[in-house]
């Protein structure tokens, strides 16, 4: 496999709970993210699901660099990024960039799509003379499929799927080798996130990005991915590659979200198998003792209260799955 | 937010040029910021024209009075005391006493015109300074947040504290007092500087809330991803897309202190001889009420008009900035 470009260990980000009106006592922690590690290689995507809550936006962020960690590190290239000093971590902003859920949010409505899309290159004057950024931004406007005469319209004059394109080529300007894509298919229509999901396949190819794809929505990541990580309450429960997830998932919490994926085809649906999970997901406040998964899990034992299953390859899973009991199970053929 | 229509119109327009766009007229590639859709809104108000049109002639009057009256305001003639309106006289240039005149004689038509220029200059110099304080202290504690916005919110909280009219009563009777009779510009400067002295912890707060939800929108997170430096993110990003709902509250404050200009120079304190001003006229004029009502009837419908028209314009104005109505 191609080299390691971005490095995430022990990533943990704890959220303080604070009361009192004039004097604010910490009473508890929320633990948003809690221990996430990670490798992306180059040129590869690397994709994230889990549930609302489970602390996929936070590691967005903390990768960003837009919150400070609790403790953990974050390497690009083998430097660690959050100990650099400000010029140094200016200058790596360049190479690590966000591609935001909301098109109707990220994008400011005081600005065109021109200051909106050039705005990279007055934010770092290095990467682009003063006479070449419009031609730039006319270029990334053409790049990302939309119409470069369009460069002094304004976001609302536009729609939901090329809001996206302007953020993508506000992301692309500065040529980022890693991207972070936090959700950003999830407001869009069906129709119009195939469009947006191709550019962004196409965008891989041709400027040798290196994506994070965060999505809940496990059919978006498996179209995309090459590799896959699942969270659950702030842990990465079980990563693969998108075969080793979605046909032979061993962590129970996979094989539970992947049921729950509705398929088309009304033969195949008969045959495929069904698990309802019960309750509802505990509170990152106060996470279950052990292996967190257990206070829904229909294989927990003793052990799971007890002892936390860690992320590693095991004698019944090929590929890192964090179960005590980790079982190879293909959900979506279930019976074929 | 957006208008889709016309975003669909203008597209279909870009891409087939040759169907007649007889309904919608070719508005070719034109930028169009909130800001002009705003402005696109409001022409379409009669209550907007309306009110634009007396708040234009009233800046006119405040400007240059000497359009609308040839007669001196203070040039009083003890013959003409207490003289009636000379309704004849309103359709013909040159002649005075179209409102009649005052227990000095002094032509009270000329007076009200004159009057225009204390009432605008106040409301405005004090809009405006609570806009700059008030907008600068609001975006401080707004952007910066925990102690610094403590701070600043207590100190705002002793002057919301006083109740205006007493406030601005002890402020005024302290530094020109009753009997004294200051030159027209230190008397001037001093209503205006207690008004924002009184005023800026509102614009403040109202500022600080619309800073507050603006950081948190996912541009101002964009541009901090770029490594954007405060600076810019204040002044690009966060204060374009916070002013609105100072610029409403501010232009109805204007009728207000329009009105609490002419209060306070009722009672005394306010703006007095030589400065010409509605306030000053209403108050000449109450031991006359029965005898001349003239003398306090015109200056009053000036003054209700002015505050009127600024009450309407910030209404008119907020709901055409105001995203959720579109």
């Amino acid at each position: 496999m191609s080299e390691v470009i971005l490095e995430v260990r022990d990533l943990v980000k704890h959220f303080p709970i604070r009361q009192g009106i004039l004097f604010k006592r910490t009473i508890g922690q929320i633990k948003a993210v809690d221990g996430v590690s990670l490798d992306l290689h180059k040129g590869e995507t690397l994709g994230i699901v889990g549930e609302s809550g489970c602390g996929k936006s936070t590691l967005a962020k903390l990768l960003m660099n837009l919150e400070k960690p609790t403790s953990g590190e974050v390497r690009y290239q083998g430097r660690d990024v959050l100990r650099l000093n400000p010029a140094d971590q200016r200058r790596l902003r360049r190479n690590i960039q966000l591609v935001m859920q909301d098109p109707y949010t990220s994008l400011n409505p005081r600005m065109t799509v021109g200051d909106i899309v050039g705005e990279p290159y007055e934010i770092h004057p290095e990467v682009a003379p003063k006479g070449e950024r419009r031609r730039k931004v006319q270029e990334l406007l053409d790049v990302v499929g939309l119409n470069p005469e369009h460069i002094n319209r304004y976001p609302h004059q536009f729609s939901g799927g090329q809001r996206q394109r302007i953020g993508i080529a506000r992301a692309l300007a500065l040529k980022p080798e890693v991207i972070v894509c936090d959700e950003p298919v999830s407001a869009l229509d069906v129709s119009i996130q195939a469009q947006v999901m191709n550019l962004l396949d196409q965008l891989q190819t041709d400027f040798n990005l290196s994506y994070i794809f965060i999505a809940h929505d496990l059919s978006v990541v498996r179209h995309i991915a090459d590799r896959v990580g699942v969270m659950y309450l702030g842990k990465m429960v079980e990563v693969g590659t998108d075969d080793d997830i979605y046909v032979r998932p061993t962590h129970p919490y996979t094989q539970a979200l992947l049921s729950a994926v509705p398929v088309p085809d009304p033969t195949a649906r008969q045959r495929k198998a069904v698990i309802r999970l019960e309750g509802d997901v505990p509170s990152p406040a106060n996470p279950p003792s052990g292996c967190r998964f257990r206070t829904r899990c229909w294989k927990a034992q003793e052990i799971c209260s007890v002892e936390e299953p860690l992320l590693q390859i095991r004698p019944t899973s090929g590929h890192p799955s964090a179960c005590h009991f980790a079982q190879e199970r293909d959900v979506v053929h279930a019976a074929g | 937010m957006s208008s889709p229509e016309v975003a669909t119109a203008t597209a279909e327009a870009a891409v087939l040029p040759t169907t007649p766009a007889a309904a919608e007229p070719p508005r070719k590639d034109k930028p169009r910021s909130l800001w002009t859709d705003a402005w696109y809104e409001l022409r379409r108000k009669p209550l907007f024209v309306i009110s634009a049109i007396m708040i234009t002639i009233f800046v006119l009057m405040a400007a240059f009075p000497s359009l609308f009256s040839s007669v001196s305001p203070n040039a009083a003639d003890l013959n003409k005391s207490l003289t009636p309106p000379d309704f004849g006289a309103w359709f013909q240039f040159g002649k005075g006493g179209q409102f009649g005149y005052d227990l000095q004689g002094a032509d009270i038509y000329s007076r009200t015109i004159y009057g225009a220029r204390a009432s605008i200059v106040v409301g405005l110099s004090a809009v405006l300074g609570n806009m700059l304080l008030g907008g600068f202290f609001g975006i401080l504690s707004g952007y910066l947040g925990g102690w610094t916005d403590s701070l600043l919110a207590r100190f705002g909280d002793i002057f919301l504290g006083l109740p205006f009219v007493l406030g601005a009563l002890v402020i005024l009777s302290t530094f020109a007092p009753v009997q004294s009779s200051p030159s027209a510009v230190r008397i001037t400067t001093l209503v205006i500087v207690t008004f924002i002295m009184l005023g800026w912890p509102s614009f403040a707060r109202i500022m600080r809330a619309a800073v507050l939800s603006t950081k948190q929108l996912d541009f101002v997170h964009a541009a901090q991803a770029l490594g954007a430096r405060p600076g810019r993110i204040i002044f690009r990003h966060v204060l374009p897309n916070a002013v609105a709902p100072m610029v409403v509250v501010g232009t109805i404050t204007l009728g207000a202190y329009i009105g609490a200009e002419a209060t306070l120079s009722f009672l005394g304190v306010g703006l007095r001889q030589p400065v010409v001003s509605w306030g000053i006229m209403i108050g000449d004029s109450r031991q006359y009420m029965e005898a001349a009502p003239y003398m306090m009837a015109f200056p009053a419908a000036f003054l209700a008009i002015a505050v009127l028209s600024f009450v309407m314009l910030g209404d008119a104005v907020r709901d055409a900035l105001d995203p959720k109505l579109r």
